[in-house]
């Protein structure tokens, strides 16, 4: 029996407060527009009401804003698989919940922002969002490594643990962020490579 | 000078990120969960903080605030009569 093919069926990045899906810029803000505007102008343009984007933290925001921009109206499998990686872990909102509880006379710490101070939250939050029961793997890497993810994802895609996924980068840094997820599945244009994942990564 | 209902819906509004939502939206006896705002557990646990933080309120059993967040007329009744701050 041959290895099904597989492919990246879409694409997106948001990067430099531009959005842009398989390769065409659909969204772009000043770039002097504070990361919190940014990515509510992003939502707005989604026209959905999902009144729990405004809880999440940034991180969050962005994997959200990518996913729903990536797979448009598509209703996907329950089985697909998530698989996403980033640099700075939730470091972002990490920083925020150390500043809630430095100081012990004003000990506040909030409960909506220590629940997002792991980055696999961002995941949870997708899963929600789509209705997703399926395989889901954060990774923490210095850099976009496009073969890791690749190797990744065929082992799920082979093993028959995923029907689809999606898979990238989503990192955050107090305001600076690059996030590029792509749609994996057995129809698409381009072949589901990590040299073809790399290239799409770096398009923009 | 806002009353303490309204001052309520200003904060809740702050606190719970609910940035679709505008102060006139929020009735005084409206349910705060369920079919009301629609808040969840996690926002249960912000107002527990928003009442100490705002108020000097402690709450000792979390399950009491099922009966204090009922709405914003009880939550405010409640305030006037624990408040310390």
């Amino acid at each position: 029996m041959s290895t099904p093919e597989y492919y990246i069926a879409d694409y997106c990045t948001i990067r430099h407060h531009k959005v842009y899906r398989n390769g065409s810029c659909t969204y772009t803000a000043p770039s002097s527009m504070p990361l919190k505007e940014f990515t509510k102008g992003v939502y707005s343009t989604l026209e959905i009401q999902y009144p729990k984007f405004y809880k999440m933290d940034t991180l969050s925001k962005l994997g959200f804003l990518a996913t729903e921009i990536l797979v448009e109206k598509q209703q996907l499998p329950v089985e697909t698989a998530l698989v996403i990686a980033n640099s700075a872990a939730s470091l972002d909102t990490d920083r925020k919940h150390q500043a809630s509880i430095v100081d012990p006379t004003n000990f506040y710490p909030s409960p909506a922002t220590f629940v997002y101070t792991l980055p696999n939250i961002m995941l949870g939050e997708i899963s929600i969002r789509h209705q997703l029961k399926s395989e889901n793997a954060f990774w923490i890497s210095e850099q976009f490594d496009a073969q890791w993810i690749t190797s990744y994802a065929q082992l799920l895609l082979q093993s028959h643990k995923a029907e689809k996924i999606i898979c990238g980068w989503v990192d955050l840094d107090t305001d600076k962020y690059d996030v590029f997820l792509a749609l994996i599945s057995k129809q698409g244009k381009h072949p589901f490579t990590a040299a073809t994942l790399n290239k799409l990564y770096v398009e923009h | 000078m806002a009353t303490l209902p309204e001052e309520l819906k200003t904060k809740i509004i702050e606190q719970l990120h609910l940035e679709d939502i505008e102060v006139a939206e929020i009735g005084d006896d409206d349910p705060l969960f369920g079919d009301g705002l629609g808040l969840d557990s996690i926002d249960a646990l912000e107002l527990i903080v928003l009442l100490e933080k705002e108020y000097g309120i402690k709450l000792k059993d979390p399950k009491e605030g099922k009966l204090i967040f009922e709405s914003v007329n009880v939550m405010a009744a409640y305030i006037e009569k624990n408040r310390s701050k």
